[in-house]
């Protein structure tokens, strides 16, 4: 499931906002300037449902998310929406790999702390006898000067 | 029938012995008569396969993923708590001490091991660095790399993390490591062929209860692990779906 983030779990000065998710859902999220640098030499690891439900993670992503396992599992994937992401991203990443494609791209998630940290990220169809059974996506440490070029990219997006 | 066992050339000299060892016992075991055949480069391992003559491989993650693929083999068993981890490696005199000190023009010490490779590139990805803005200085093996930071013909080199451990304090104290992958995804893996695909379920049987006995345990630990654990088509799926997902 899904929730109001809770101003009692954020650290720092925050702003608010309120997404209207995919799922029909509109969820209250609050968000601080606090960026979390990727680890080196990890990788985030998450296995999702056809629909985007998620049903794995990896200790990586636990750490970084700042959401057990429990909260995450089951859960819908846009509980690390940002508002700061364009929709755009996100309709090209579900138009390419619910046709079988792979995903490439850069992504601002947001924590359960409010605090954000960058991705790259490869999200793949699990294709078994021919016929697409889950989706998972790696994330690795981005090039800083490529978040930097997406920082402006998505922020004509939103605007516009 | 005579198989042919290949074993990936990829693992610690120090295990040399151990396979030997690990083919004896899987003879008695199986009552069946196995070649163990270890090549000396991926190249001399990559011309026997074409060839077809290997049946049973203890494989790289990348050479699992194709032979399962592409050549109908199937996964059996890989080490318990092991994967394969990549280490960035410089000079120890070398000034830089993170990867993001590092800049174009870069000079890399690799091997032809192509999950380290894989696994080093995205560890550079991260400094802005790939194939287009770096120069790679080619190597036989991961003692060639380190001679070549020592001698300062490469700036850092790509190592097998189980090599570069492997290596004595000497040659480790002057070298200093970077970054060390904690991927956790990859692996080796013993396969079969197709004329041991028949025997796939028994000879993961075999070798799942190996850690069972005084002989096994002492076979396992001269292999440097301490027992093998199964390996599924879903898992070796996953794992493919992994490596194309690293892939670029
Ligand atoms: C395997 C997989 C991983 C995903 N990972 C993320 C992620 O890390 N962050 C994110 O905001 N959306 C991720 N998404 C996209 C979400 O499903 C969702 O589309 C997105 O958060 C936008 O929300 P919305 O579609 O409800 O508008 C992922 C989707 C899939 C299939």
């Amino acid at each position: 499931m899904i929730y109001d983030m809770k101003p009692d779990d954020i650290a720092g000065i925050y702003q608010a906002t309120t997404l209207h998710l995919f799922c029909g859902i509109s969820r209250r999220v609050f968000y601080s300037d606090i960026e979390t640098p990727f680890p080196d030499g990890k990788l985030i690891v998450s296995i999702t449902d056809r629909e985007g439900i998620i049903t794995h993670v990896n200790k990586a992503f636990v750490e970084m998310s700042g959401y057990t396992d429990e909260e995450l599992l089951g859960s819908p994937h846009s509980i690390l929406r940002h508002p700061d992401m364009p929709a755009f991203a996100f309709k090209e990443l579900w138009d390419t790999v619910s046709v079988g494609g792979r995903w490439q791209g850069y992504v601002k998630n947001l924590r359960k702390d409010g605090g954000y940290y960058w991705v790259k990220a490869t999200v793949i169809p699990n294709i078994r006898d021919g016929k697409i059974v889950s989706y998972t996506s790696i994330r690795r440490k981005p090039s800083r000067a490529k978040v930097e070029e997406c920082i402006e990219i998505y922020r004509r997006l939103s605007a516009a | 029938m005579l198989y042919q066992f290949a074993v990936s050339p990829d693992f610690s000299p120090n295990f040399l012995p151990g396979w030997y060892v690990f083919n004896t016992w899987l003879q008695k075991q199986t009552k069946q008569n196995f070649h163990l055949e270890i090549y000396q480069s991926f190249q001399a391992q990559q011309e026997a396969l074409s060839r077809q003559e290997i049946d049973l491989m203890y494989a790289s993650a990348f050479d699992a993923a194709m032979l399962v693929r592409e050549n109908g083999f199937l996964p059996v068993v890989k080490a318990e708590g092991f994967s394969d981890e990549a280490v960035i490696v410089a000079s120890a005199e070398n000034p830089i001490n993170e990867i993001i000190g590092l800049s174009a023009g870069t000079k890399v010490a690799i091997t032809a091991n192509p999950d380290v490779y894989m696994m080093g590139m995205i560890m550079l990805e991260s400094a802005d660095l790939s194939a287009n803005n770096i120069q790679f200085v080619n190597c036989d093996t991961y003692v060639t790399v380190a001679k070549q930071l020592l001698r300062a013909q490469a700036d850092v080199g790509f190592f097998l993390a189980e090599a570069y451990d492997a290596f004595s304090d000497t040659i480790k104290s002057k070298l200093k490591v970077l970054v060390r992958s904690q991927i956790s995804l990859i692996h080796h893996c013993l396969i079969v062929g197709s004329n041991l695909t028949h025997q796939r379920a028994e000879l993961q049987k075999i070798l799942l209860g190996m850690a069972q006995n005084e002989k096994g345990r002492s076979a396992l630990k001269s292999l440097g692990f301490s027992s093998w654990v199964s390996v599924d088509d879903e898992n070796m799926a996953f794992m493919i779906d992994v490596m194309n997902a690293l892939a670029s």
